[in-house]
This record gives structure tokens, sequence and C-alpha cells, in this order.
């Protein structure tokens, strides 16, 4: 952990190499408009947005508007292979990624079942480990189990992403002692909650459990006000950043007054 | 021919370029106000290459304004009056929206986004779409809401064009920006070589055909990420659609999508499993990065565009601006740019 005084804010986040500011990375499906999205963006002060890469679209010219949109916003973009169902896909969609915005990074999603869009954590190693050797930087997503990520870790993956939740359900993070130890366990990996977010509050839990990091879209895109939910989620995530640096108090069982009780003589009475 | 204009002695010509909806009712709005009016259109009267051609056909103003710009809702509420004025027939049966239960978190943000609907519990649906009893608990009823069938009405359109002395030529391209005289560029995406920022919207649709289910009305089956409509047309027919897919490769529908329309149809009602798949349709929406419509104004050339997934529900309003605009000069500072 990098120490920092809260006067220069939470430390940087480092991927492969690379360092940014905000530990938030934000997504780009579902907005009511590009121009909203291209706010909701900057209100969040995200500096990496996800770009789905459909295997229709491949030849280049499809989706180029769109991605003209994207480029425009002058971020570091994380191509990702949302709704591959196999390793061959992902592979190949990765590669397409690759060509068209011209980076190593890829965020692998290989879907294991088409109603929860859970990942398929086997197929996920195998094509972890293809474009690893192939030179990708992998950013896997996958679920909170131990046994996985030490699979992707050891395959090279120097960023793991495990869900909070199944991605769109909102329902916060659903095992926190699974993610505490993937973060014990893994001291110097990357680590990023990725999907199943949907309050600003989830994402702080997130980073006050130390994780480096925080991976969402629904919750922002479908808000009633995208801008400001964008806002809400970034102000968040730098709060439980400077919590976990700062060192959360250890819960206790009984109140403890905050003021010292200097001058109350019978403070241990009713013990 | 009426002229209740005082320009010139002469009758004002105006030249329309693109016959799909946005083009149609421009021309007629201007024949109506006096205007000797020719339209051209590239393609032949079966209009196969025009996005409306693939259309749904919605007229839903409350609906979309979950996610579509203020301007949406505004023009479009103006433009059902249009519709009904000019074509009584148009039904206007209203919207019936419906949830499975798991989808229930999504009706009620849908709800919540949107105005003009009260809810109807599983009696009230049975009573609205008879075929649909028994199969959802609850849903949103949009009762000032009507459809039309794309390819009904724009024949519709023309003909009306024509007794107004206007001229259609099928078979037409030609570039706006050699026209001279007052010329309003309805093309659509094929403009986007002249207006930079325009793109294009992938959509695909499905029409299906089957005596076995009846549905007075479009109904709106909750769907994590398209708006999925099931639109009911003449002989027993029905537009499932669509999707909406930031692409612009039209060259087909891809199984995924003709999979996740269909089970939306299936999941509504299982007859539809039997029905038969009548055409597979995909087209382009012409968006600009806001997905609201503009007119931007040079000189006299006026070109109206970025109606996206709201063709047929904000046409008739944006004709009736651009025909305010070239007879009383009246501007219309949301949607009107000049250049």
């Amino acid at each position: 952990m990098t120490a920092t005084h809260a006067a220069t804010g939470a430390s940087r986040l480092t991927l492969y190499g690379q360092e940014v500011s905000s530990r938030l990375l934000l997504g780009t499906a579902l907005y009511p408009s590009p121009a909203v999205m291209e706010e909701a963006i900057r209100a969040s002060g995200a500096e990496i947005v996800t770009v789905s890469l459909r295997r229709e679209s491949a030849g280049g010219r499809a989706g180029d508007a769109f991605w003209r949109i994207i480029r425009s916003l002058g971020l570091k973009v994380l191509p990702n292979t949302a709704g591959c169902r196999s390793v061959k896909e992902a592979v190949t969609t990765a590669e397409l990624a690759r060509e068209l915005f011209d980076t190593p990074w890829i965020k692998l999603e290989v879907v294991g079942d088409d109603e929860t869009l859970q990942p398929d954590v086997i197929g996920l190693v195998e094509a972890a480990k293809i474009l690893l050797d192939d030179g990708f930087e992998v950013f896997p997503y996958c679920t909170e189990d131990l046994t996985v990520a030490t699979r992707l870790v050891e395959a090279g993956c120097r960023v793991v992403m495990p869900w909070g939740a199944p991605i769109g359900s909102g329902q916060g993070l659903m095992n926190r002692h699974g993610l505490r130890t993937l973060r014990a366990r893994f001291p110097d990996v990357t680590l990023i909650v990725d999907a199943g977010l949907g309050a600003p509050s989830h994402a702080a839990e997130a980073m006050e459990l130390g994780y480096d990091g925080v991976l969402l879209n629904t919750a922002v895109a479908k808000a009633d006000d995208p801008i400001a939910m964008a806002r809400g989620f970034a102000l968040a995530i730098e709060g439980g950043r400077l919590a976990h640096e700062a060192g959360l108090m250890p819960p206790r069982d009984f109140a403890t007054p905050s003021t010292p009780v200097v001058g109350t003589p019978f403070w241990h009475a009713a013990g | 021919m009426p002229n209740d204009r005082t320009m010139t002695n002469a009758t004002p010509a105006a030249t329309v370029v693109g016959a799909g909806i946005c083009g149609s009712w421009a021309a007629l709005l201007l024949a109506e106000a006096g205007l000797a009016v020719t339209l051209h259109e590239r393609d032949d009267p079966d209009l196969k290459s025009s996005t409306s051609h693939w259309a749904g056909g919605m007229l839903a103003p409350d609906c979309e304004s979950d996610g579509a710009e203020p301007v949406v809702v505004r023009l479009g509420k103006r433009s059902l009056d249009l519709w009904s004025s000019h074509l009584p027939d148009v039904p206007m049966e209203g919207s019936l929206i419906v949830a499975h239960p798991r989808d229930r978190s999504e009706l009620d943000r849908f709800a919540r986004q949107t105005s003009g609907h009260r809810r109807v519990d599983e009696d009230a649906i049975a009573s609205l779409e008879p075929a649909l009893a028994g199969r959802f608990r609850s849903g949103l009823f949009f009762p000032s809401e009507g459809h039309v069938e794309p390819r009904a009405v724009l024949p519709a359109l023309h003909e009306k064009l024509r007794a107004r002395g206007g001229t259609i030529r099928f078979g037409s391209e030609v570039d706006p920006a050699v026209l001279t005289g007052l010329v309003v560029d309805c093309r659509g995406i094929a403009a986007r070589g002249d207006q930079p920022d325009l793109r294009g919207v992938k959509g695909e649709t499905v029409l299906i055909e089957t005596p076995e289910v009846t549905l007075t009305r479009p109904v709106r089956l909750m769907h994590p990420r398209w708006p999925i409509y099931l639109i009911p047309r003449p002989g027993h027919r029905y537009l499932i659609g669509a999707s909406s897919i930031e692409s612009e490769d039209a060259s087909g529908v891809t199984v995924r999508s003709a999979l996740d329309l269909l089970t939306a149809a299936y999941t509504l009602h299982p007859a539809f499993g039997e029905a038969r798949i009548v055409e597979l349709g995909t087209a382009l929406r012409p968006a600009f990065p806001d997905n609201a419509p503009r007119i931007e104004v040079r000189g006299e050339h006026i070109a109206v565009n970025g109606l996206y997934r709201h063709g047929f529900l904000l046409a008739p309003a944006l004709a009736e601006i651009v025909a305010g605009y070239v007879t009383t000069g009246a501007r219309d500072n949301e949607v009107m740019r000049w250049s």
C-alpha cells in the first residue's frame, strides 16, 4: 500500500505499468445517448472506459461512428469480450479489439450461463493463458472464487476482476468474505470489483475492503440522472479509498464517546 | 393550387429529398402551406432501402420519455395530433407494458422515468388484451398512444401529397447540395457524408404471422437491454422490434438478435412459438450524439435529420416546424440550428 497524505488525495492506480488517478472504470453501454454518456464519463472523472465489441462488428467499419465518439474522449480504452460464450470466440474478439483500438488491454469475459451471465471460469483461465502468451494484458472478469483467481494469477494476470454480484443486478457485494480472502491472498495483484454494484455505498465498501478499483456501467447508465450518479460513484470511490488508506477503526460492541469524558466521575459505575 | 402566401407572383417551389417518413411529412405540410412541392426519392415506391420501411411505427411519446430528451416527448405529443388530423384512421389504442416477475424492477424503473400511464393488474391486462389473460400480474398502460403501419401510411401520405398538387419522383437520386431554391434534405442516414456527427444505430426486427394470438395494440415487454415491442399489423402479423446496436453494419440480422426478439415474443405468449417467420429486417437509424432531432438551416437549404428510433413519432411535428419557418419565419430554437 502506498502511503499518502489526505491533502494530496488517494494514491494512484497502476494497471500493467500504466498509472491513472481515478479508480473508477466506466462502461459505455445502455446510456440514453452518446451525449449523456460523454457527460457522465466526464462527471465521473474516469480515465478508463470499457467498450463492448460484438463479433458482428468485425471488419472495422461497423460501429465506426460510435467508436469515433469513444476515441474523441481522449481516455484509455479497455475493450471487452462481453457476450462471448466460448474460448475461441473470446480470443477472436480480443484480437479484433487489439487491431481496432491499438491496445494490448483486454477485459476478458467468457459467459458461462445465459441467465445469470456468470463467467465460465474454466474457459476464462484457458482464454487468459492464450491471450497472455500472445502479448495481451488481460483483465479477467471472474467470480470471487479463490482457486480461479489463483489460476489466473499463475497464468500471468496482474489484474483480477471479481464480480460483486451478477452483471446488471445492482446487488452490491454478495460475498464480502470471499472478496476479503482474495485481497488478503493477493496483496500485490491489482484487484477490481467488476459488475453487480447498484449504489455508491457498494463501491465505497469495495474500496474500504482494500480493492484497487471499481468497474461499473448499469448503475450509472440507467440512473434517472446518469451524470449526477456518475459523480456520486466517483465521490464514494474516492471516499472509500481514502478511508482504506487512512486505516479504518475496528468495530466495537459498545459505544465509546468520541469526546473525552474527563470530569464524568462515575463513568465506569454502570459497567 | 391554394396559395395564401404573399411573397412573389409565382407559386413558391420547394424540393424535398427523401421520401421516407420525414420527407413525406415535410413535403405534405409544405404543399398544404401552398408551395409547389417536388419530392425526390432514390428508391422505388416500395422504399425498401429506406429506414422507414423497416420501422415499427410506434407513436408512443409517453413511453419514450424513458431515456429520450424532453424535446422528443414534446414533438411526439404534437405529432399525435397531426397524425389524427391527417389520417383519422390511425389507431390510438394506447400501449401496454408488461414484465415477467424477475424483470419487475425494470418495470418499476420504467414507471418512475415515464409519465402518462396507469398501473394495471392481471384483470385490467386481461380486459385490455384478452390473449394475455393470466400471463402477467402487473403492467403499465399508456392510454394516449397509437401506432401506424409504415408500409400503409407512407403511400397514404404520398397520395395526399399528390392530391395537393405535389409531384413525387421515384428512382431519382439527387444531391441536395447542387439544387437551388428552397431545398429540404430528409435523406436520413444517407446524408451522413454531409453531417459528420450523424451516425447509424442498427435496428433489427422480425415480422411473424399467426392467427392464434390477437393483440389490438403494441405490447412492450420489459427487457434489460432493449425496448422490445410486438406491434400488431394487418393480416394476423406482428412486428417484433427492435434491437439497438451501436453499429453501422446493416448487412443482416444476427442469429443472436433474432433469438432475443423471438424469445421475447415466445415469452409474451407461447402460441407465438407456432407463428411463421415472414421477414427479418434491419436498418440504420440516423442519430446525432444526443439522439435528438435537428433542423439545420443554411440559407434556403434546410436539413432535417437525427430522428433516431422516433421517425414516425417526430416527423409530423418536425414537418410542421419546417413549414412554419418557410411560411412565417417562426423559429423553434430547441431543434433548429443555423449555419
